[in-house]
């Protein structure tokens, strides 16, 4: 009777979903090449190669931290540390490298990545062991790490005469026309997103954000997750921090000041649900590269800073209300379906 | 089965404390290899502490646990699955954004190369398991939308996805149809045979007959009684549970049964109920009875106008309020008792004087600033009315046991002066005497010619309390019965929809 018919009907409900999650990543790739055209119209100069490496490379540094802050959401947290971790790796990287017998950069690389993964694990503990909001525990560190890094600094700059030539490189370079820090971000973004997506830790995770007490029910170590997920954003963030020094070159204690809105804003804005449980990283790097891109082209049309600013807060609005619309005629859809089962 | 054969798991005096409300103590139970055990109990008896404590969801705070004879400490529900204790909890566990086969093998899915999630496997695995319970659903569809009974063979499956040797059952069967259920236990026939342990809760006292060897009963939080099914009765089973005379705990007085204060018409909610339609007169208690998840409480919210309706009427004294407008359902003289009291009744965190004058604010104000001592002034008279337990009225209404907490949430609806009270579930979670408090304060309302509309899973207080019986069923009325007609094989019968079928 009503069975016989379920499976051609759940068929149908998972095609509609399916086609609302490509939906969700094509729409953001669909705003940014519109977004890109109208700007060559009016700019042609903006669509040459070098213009359109430099969005790449722009987009490469946020890329890899919403990428980090992906995992966090998804378990229906934040993190807002993130660009004062950012700060204080990019420090220490600059410092240990700036120094006369500087040790090689790619172990730089992984102690700025272990600095960040500590932070990460202290947001972490505070949050599962500690019980405390993520919300209250990572705006208290978006301070606190802050004050480290000028307590460090001590009012110091690194510059990048200091710095060796080989490390400056991994900012600059290119390897077959394809900038290094590009090519980073995308393995960052592939490698995490993959995890996310294929893997027993990652898809807890998502659980976890769908139902925090259902996880827990269903033999999921949620504090161990959620730490976890906190660590590897830290991490992230940490390599984040080598690599703005590697980029820029000079870097004080103001490293990467408010760069947690924009970290957030991009992961949101890729489809990634605030309140857990849905979106992707390859979503949210798509996110942070829409958003670097209304930037630039908005800095090529030569509009004021205050409508840049007022554009992503628009671009953000318009992509809550739709994944809101769209959750609910999703929602509606499955409730009427289910309801002729029903009947 | 042999007698003697080492329980599976066990517990020995186990007891567990909330705050001031002891939940659980005496809590002695034994589950040997290839037993079914029913375990029996009103709502609020303590059944449902006991499961939690055997599935390492809270920690006992005295007595022993034991598995395959050995001591053992849950820390958590990983703990117990690790222990092979699978278990069916009765509020919903799944994931509404993930697939419905990701919901069953979370935490456990099939692994391929480099320890990547095998999606084929994974989906191939779940729709055997669909099979063996006889049911279609799609593994790939999100979870999100799924009716309750779909949700609970997902909750089903997710408890069979592994080779469970205890598996325990919390209502598994409270929104399932008649096929369904009988899947179910030639589900459970067959782990019996493989030695597995089963612990079965039900309020259905025909299945419990059906499928278990033994049983347990709970009462007030304790075990009282442990036997084998062939040596009980469906009365004594019942006798046992309730553990004293119905007639003087529900003592509804006849009342003078005026005009119609409610009428609801052709009230639907797509997907939730259907058509409904009923009146509630003045002096009247009218119960809304039925299995959770048949779409009682939704009803309620839709006339108190919480949820909007997508079609149909509410008339309240003649006037129809506008959908989805509580402050107009207020105004009407609609009080609303919700069944989730911690949630939805009381700010928890406020003083019991705040909670009490909720809603009142309006008349309470001098200025726009609310009158601290007028709120005192009406939380120290209802207090007193309703013989409200406390220590001050500045305390956190948090701080209170259920029953008193109850008890402030009707006062903040009394003090409305309402002409239709609402009220789900009235006496979840709270103790005997104060149940028994609640009841006389409902049927004295009524006997003032106030109309009563109560929504109760309790058997025993829809008998005892109702004038009228309105039964649903899946989301729609099945049937009305007289206080006279009203028996608990009639109302089970209309609400597991076996009239629907007949007629």
């Amino acid at each position: 009777m009503a069975a016989a018919t379920a499976p051609a009907e759940g068929a149908h409900a998972r095609r509609l979903t399916e086609l609302v999650f490509r939906v969700r990543e094509l729409g953001i790739v669909a705003a940014l090449v519109l977004l890109i055209a109208v700007t060559a119209i009016l700019e042609p100069r903006f669509v040459e190669t070098d213009s359109l490496r430099n969005l790449a490379v722009n987009a490469s540094i946020f890329a890899i931290l919403t990428a980090g802050q992906t995992l966090v959401i998804v378990t229906r947290n934040v993190d807002l540390s993130v660009g004062s971790v950012l700060g204080l790796s990019a420090f220490m990287a600059g410092d240990l490298l700036s120094s006369s017998d500087a040790l090689p950069w790619p172990v730089v690389a992984v102690l700025g990545m272990g600095l960040g993964a500590a932070c990460g694990a202290f947001n972490g503990a505070l949050v599962t062991f500690g019980q405390v909001p993520a919300l209250v525990v990572t705006l208290g560190t978006l301070y606190a790490f802050r004050g480290l890094a000028f307590l460090w600094t001590d009012g110091r700059q690194v510059n990048a005469e200091t710095l060796p030539d080989s490390f400056l490189g991994v900012g600059t370079n290119s390897v077959a026309g394809i900038p290094i820090l590009v090519i980073i971000a995308v393995a960052v973004v592939l490698v995490v997103g993959q995890w996310l997506r294929d893997f027993r830790a990652g898809r807890e995770l998502y659980a976890i954000g769908s139902n925090p007490e259902g996880a827990r029910l269903a033999g999921v170590r949620s504090d161990r997750r959620v730490f976890t997920a906190f660590v590897l954003a830290g991490a992230l963030a940490g390599l984040g921090g080598v690599l703005f020094t590697a980029r820029f070159g000079t870097v004080d204690a103001t490293a990467g000041t408010g760069y947690e809105l924009t970290v957030i804003a991009a992961t949101v804005v890729g489809g990634v649900a605030i309140f857990g449980g849905q979106g992707s990283v390859y979503g949210a790097a798509l996110g942070a590269l829409l958003l670097g891109t209304i930037t630039s082209s908005l800095i090529v049309l030569r509009v004021e800073a205050f409508w840049q600013q007022a554009a992503i807060g628009a671009l953000l609005l318009l992509a809550i209300a739709f994944d809101r619309f769209v959750g609910l005629r999703v929602e509606a859809a499955l409730r009427r379906r289910s309801a002729r089962r029903a009947a | 089965m042999t007698a003697a054969a080492q329980p599976r798991v066990e517990l020995r005096d186990a007891a567990k404390s909330y705050g001031a409300v002891r939940a659980l103590r005496d809590g002695n139970l034994a589950l040997r290899p290839g037993e079914v055990r029913a375990l029996m109990g009103e709502n609020g008896a303590g059944k449902s502490t006991l499961v939690k404590v055997l599935g390492g969801v809270v920690r006992r705070d005295a007595g022993e646990m034991l598995v395959d004879g050995a001591p053992v400490d849950l820390h958590s529900p990983h703990d117990a699955r690790d222990a092979g204790i699978a278990v069916i909890y009765q509020e919903p566990t799944l994931f509404p954004d993930l697939s419905i086969a990701e919901n069953v093998v979370m935490g456990y899915h099939p692994l391929g190369a480099l320890k990547r999630i095998d999606r084929r496997a994974m989906h191939r695995r779940v729709r055997e398991l669909m099979d063996r319970l006889g049911v279609r659903l799609d593994p790939e569809r999100p979870v999100r939308g799924l009716s309750i009974a779909d949700q609970q063979i997902v909750e089903i499956a997710k408890a069979l996805s592994f080779d469970a040797r205890v598996l325990i059952m919390d209502e598994p069967t409270a929104a399932l149809s008649g096929p369904e259920v009988e899947r179910l236990f030639t589900v459970v026939r067959a782990l019996q045979e493989h030695d597995a342990a089963i612990l079965f809760i039900s309020h259905r006292l025909d299945e419990v007959f059906t499928i278990c060897d033994t049983v347990t009963v709970m009462r007030d939080g304790a075990v009282v009684h442990d036997a084998r099914i062939a040596d009980m009765t469906p009365d004594e089973m019942v006798r046992r549970m309730v553990g004293r005379e119905l007639s003087a705990l529900f003592p509804k007085q006849d009342a003078q049964v005026g005009e119609p204060v409610l009428r609801v018409d052709g009230l639907t909610r797509e997907g939730v109920f259907f058509d409904i339609g009923f009146e509630v007169r003045a002096g009247e208690i009218v119960a809304l009875a039925g299995l959770v998840g048949a779409g009682r409480s939704e009803v309620a919210r839709a006339i108190f106008g919480v949820d909007r309706p997508d079609a149909g009427e509410v008339h309240v004294l003649g006037t129809r309020l506008p959908a989805g407008t509580p402050k107009a359902a207020m105004r009407a003289g609609v009080a609303f008792v919700p069944e989730d009291r911690r949630q939805q009744g009381l700010v928890l965190d406020l003083s019991i004087a705040r909670n009490t004058a909720l809603t009142r604010l309006g008349s309470l104000t001098r200025l726009g600033l609310i009158r601290r001592s007028a709120e005192h002034a009406l939380a120290r008279e209802w207090g007193e009315r309703l013989q409200l337990k406390f220590h001050r009225l500045e305390d956190p209404v948090g701080t209170l046991s259920g029953g008193n907490q109850q008890k402030v949430v009707l006062g903040k609806w009394l003090a409305t002066e309402p002409r239709l009270l609402i009220i789900d579930e009235p006496t979840r979670g709270i103790d005997v005497g104060t149940k028994a408090e609640v009841h006389r304060l409902m049927s004295e309302l009524a006997g003032r010619g106030v109309a009563v509309l109560m929504i109760s899973s309790e058997l025993p207080e829809v008998l005892g309390m109702a004038d009228r019986v309105l039964v649903m069923h899946e989301g729609r009325l099945t049937g009305e019965l007289s206080r006279a007609e009203a028996d608990e094989e009639s109302v089970v019968r209309l609400a597991t929809g076996q009239i629907e079928a007949a007629s």
